[in-house]
């Protein structure tokens, strides 16, 4: 078997690279098409999240290239990983003006990267921690 | 600055993600997975009171999945052996999963209409196609 590291996908839009930049890196185009609320500090290593209110989830970004209107790269968690594994996927979309109006081109990569030694032990560790933690507020409540 | 390239799937985690889809692929461990990761450590014997299956299946199950990295084995009470679930290599099989469940053509189709909706007229009327 042979799981993939990037996922790529190129659309053709029939509007200019302006249009499409702005729908990509401004809240209100994120919030337009992407999430149902969205906020972005258009800068490398500027904060950004977007939220589906219908199902209460929130995704944190890190901007990571901004070269307008060519290229906007963002870094975010791996859906279904733990709030502090600190892998991440990178997310990066490329406009490419054409007669039709823009290219894009969008790269997520990341997916098949190996964890991280220091985090896996000391995941280990909180998981170990949590059980000494449980011991520990029993013996409090057999106390009392 | 954006992260250095990923190397693709290296052999490593490649083999791990295979070992967690196979125990998963068979009912018993998957049984036996299920039953440590919702009652948290078990011995065999703990296992066999809470499964419709044998202690001995239940030991030789274990052990295989020890083996493979899916459980540890640690002391329990009256030196039996507890075993516990290790994250570790879900969180690997989970992030191939990650890559399958990752669904951009939905949200592209979503910015192609709502660039259709609020952006000037497009430049042509025929719409692109995405995919």
């Amino acid at each position: 078997m042979s799981f993939p590291d990037r996922i790529e996908r190129t659309v053709e839009l029939a509007h200019p690279p302006a249009a499409v930049w702005a729908a990509l890196t401004t809240a209100e185009g994120l919030a337009g098409w992407f999430g149902n609320e969205a906020a972005i500090d258009l800068r490398p290593g500027g904060a950004a999240w977007m939220r589906w209110t219908g199902e209460g989830f929130t995704a944190n970004m890190r901007v990571e290239r901004v070269e307008e209107p060519r290229v906007f790269g963002f870094t975010w968690h791996i859906y279904g990983l733990p709030d502090d594994d600190p892998r991440r996927t990178y997310v990066e979309f490329t406009l490419e003006p054409v007669a039709a109006g823009t290219r894009l081109t969008v790269v997520e990569s990341g997916f098949a990267q190996l964890p991280d030694d220091a985090h896996r032990k000391s995941y280990d560790g909180n998981a170990e921690g949590w059980a000494k933690e449980l011991g520990e507020l029993a013996g409090y409540l057999d106390a009392a | 600055m954006p992260p250095d390239p990923q190397p693709a799937a290296t052999p490593g985690n490649e083999a791990v993600a295979e070992q967690v889809f196979a125990a998963l692929a068979d009912p018993t461990r998957r049984a036996i997975l299920a039953a440590l990761a919702s009652g948290g450590p078990a011995t065999a014997t703990d296992l066999a009171a809470r499964l419709p299956i044998t202690r001995q299946a239940i030991a030789k199950h274990l052990a295989l999945l020890a083996q493979a990295g899916l459980v540890t084995a640690e002391p329990g009470e009256r030196r039996r052996v507890r075993y516990r679930v290790r994250s570790a290599p879900m969180q690997v099989a989970q992030q191939f999963l990650a890559a399958l469940a990752r669904d951009w053509d939905s949200p592209l189709g979503a910015l192609q209409d709502h660039l259709d909706r609020t952006a000037a007229p497009p430049l042509y009327e025929t719409r692109g196609h995405h995919g």
